[in-house]
């Protein structure tokens, strides 16, 4: 339950924190100020907007199908956030270190798309079912190289558990039961001869420790923007042909809430990029013979310096993402919906395939 | 491809480095006015505002001390926007700044701005210079009357006084007038 509250209340400070980094971030590319009003440089905006919006009616319009529009929203919401139940924020603080983190992610994420549905149908209204169609569409295609870009990183580590993932990943390597003789080559390359087991930093991340998965990581990246329905693949809410999407008919905490996930979405799939891909909670600071930056900057296990060392890590390397993500939205124009799935089917899929044999060989070869 | 989209993202990323620069809020006059490529555009208007040029033609005005009330202005008005109501003073009121006798009193002097179109005709005609455009161009207002703007200087309890005391001037004209007739008449 404490776990629950905690995470919940992370959530909305990212969620809140994101909102408005988008407004400013947004602004600042377009040569705008953005917010300025509200408090300083506008920093109250987004809680503002929250405000704004708890207060207003909750319509449900007479022709909807009231039972589905209404439970769509938390159904979303719920989805979303039951995926945060298995990140680990720092080496020892997991809301539910379950052994097998991954699949469950990839399972219960799934579930969104029902709630997507159920929004665009229950709204009754053309363009809500438009979006909600082509969202499903989507996230369905997407979830594939998506799927197959995280298959190649857990063939590599062996392992379905975020945690022992992360571990993988940065000099506690030793420190995590089961992995106490593992060692990690430069490169994963053993013939090298480089041991970087005490070296850890930005040498032991995902994308290092097998180069291959520097492409299933631009591979998960791009089906990360597609499955959070991020511009440039937007189109399920395309606001100049949908108004907005399935949620054309929320208002009010409903419309709150639909926010909310997608924002969730975004910092969910980010997170999962970083704990797969990016060394999770590790350091990028590697030890250089004497000068032990790795060591110094990851803190004890279990003590204090451990979690504070350990969120910094994840949550600045996942808001670096975000950045990305924001980025690409204000520089890249929307993708036709044949191009979105040419995109999916004829590029990613394929080549994610092709890592998955590739990593598959890897493991075999290198380890 | 690659390159293209890189590029893209390098624009993009360029804008957001030199948000930390400010458009600087010069007039148009300005020989920099054209070439500020980098920062941010938008002016915080009620807080900082582009300066108006010097003919630039916003809000009139009425100096109504050097108004010789010639009812010039509100002939010339396309629009009509201007209502002048005269009265003739009984006594020496004074000159104007540049030295024009004064011999009207305005009991009204109005200015629609609602239905101004700032044409700027009534300033060139204004023998004396007193109406005048004004750099001041954001005056809305919510009602509407408040558009009219009253320039005279009388209360309209002056404005009455006055009206009597020209016509008591006029009534003893009159009868002296008519007592100088019928004083020839009796000749």
């Amino acid at each position: 339950m404490l776990a629950f509250l905690l995470t919940l209340m992370l959530l909305l400070g990212i969620v809140i924190v994101l909102a408005y980094a988008e407004r400013k971030v947004a602004a600042f590319m377009q040569d705008r100020m953005g917010p300025t009003e509200a408090g300083p440089y506008g920093s109250l905006q987004s809680v503002l907007d929250v405000l704004k919006l708890l207060q207003k009616e909750d319509i449900v319009p007479a022709a909807a199908d009231k039972k589905l529009f209404k439970l769509a929203p938390i159904l979303i919401f719920a989805a979303v956030f039951a995926g945060f139940a298995v990140i680990p924020f720092t080496p020892d603080l997991i809301p539910a270190g379950i052994g097998i983190g991954v699949f469950y992610l990839l399972a219960i994420i799934s579930l969104d798309v029902v709630g997507l549905l159920m929004a665009g149908w229950g709204s009754n209204n053309k363009y809500a079912m438009l979006g909600a169609m082509r969202s499903v569409a989507q996230i369905v295609s997407y979830e594939i190289p998506a799927g197959l870009a995280i298959l190649s990183v857990v063939m590599i580590c062996q392992s379905l558990d975020f945690q022992e993932i992360s571990y993988q990943q940065g000099v506690l390597l030793n420190r995590f039961p089961g992995l106490e003789f593992e060692t990690n080559w430069l490169f994963g390359i053993e013939a090298l001869g480089i041991n970087t087991t005490n070296i850890g930093g930005i040498t032991t991340w995902n994308i290092f420790r097998a180069p291959l998965l520097l492409v299933a990581f631009v591979i998960y990246f791009i089906a990360s923007l597609a499955e959070s329905n991020r511009a440039p693949f937007d189109i399920p809410e395309a606001e100049s042909e949908l108004v907005a999407g399935f949620h054309v008919e929320y208002s009010g905490f409903r419309f709150a809430i639909l926010f909310l996930a997608e924002y969730s979405m975004m910092v969910l799939v980010s997170l999962v990029a970083v704990i797969l891909f990016l060394g999770s909670w590790n350091t990028p600071l590697p030890n250089l013979t004497t000068l032990k930056f790795a060591n110094w900057t990851t803190g004890t296990i279990g003590e204090l310096s451990g979690i504070l060392w350990g969120s910094f890590w994840l949550l600045s390397k996942t808001f670096v993402l975000l950045f990305l993500q924001l980025q690409i939205r204000w520089t890249y124009p929307r993708l036709r919906v044949d191009q979105l799935m040419h995109l999916c089917w004829k590029v990613l899929t394929p080549v994610a395939l092709g890592l998955v044999l590739l990593a598959g060989i890897w493991r075999l070869l290198m380890v | 491809m690659t390159k293209s989209l890189l590029s893209g993202l390098w624009l993009t990323w360029r804008h957001f480095r030199n948000a930390d620069k400010r458009r600087a809020p010069v007039p148009v006059m300005d020989g920099d006015y054209f070439k500020q490529p980098e920062g941010l555009v938008t002016l915080t208007y009620p807080y900082e505002a582009i300066p108006v040029p010097e003919n630039g033609r916003y809000r009139l005005h009425n100096e109504i001390d050097d108004c010789i009330v010639c009812d010039l202005c509100a002939k010339i008005c396309p629009v009509n926007c201007i209502t002048i109501e005269s009265v003739k003073a009984t006594e020496d009121i004074g000159m104007t700044s540049d030295g024009t006798k004064k011999r009207l009193y305005a009991p009204v002097f109005d200015i629609d701005m609602a239905k101004c179109c700032y044409c700027g005709l009534c300033t060139t005609v204004c023998p004396t210079d007193c109406l005048t455009m004004t750099p001041v161009y954001d005056f809305a207002e919510v009602d509407i009357k408040n558009m009219i703007y009253h320039f005279t200087d009388l209360t309209p309890e002056q404005a009455d006084e006055k009206k009597q005391l020209l016509a008591k001037q006029q009534e003893e004209m009159a009868a002296a007038k008519a007592a100088a007739l019928a004083a020839r008449k009796q000749q």
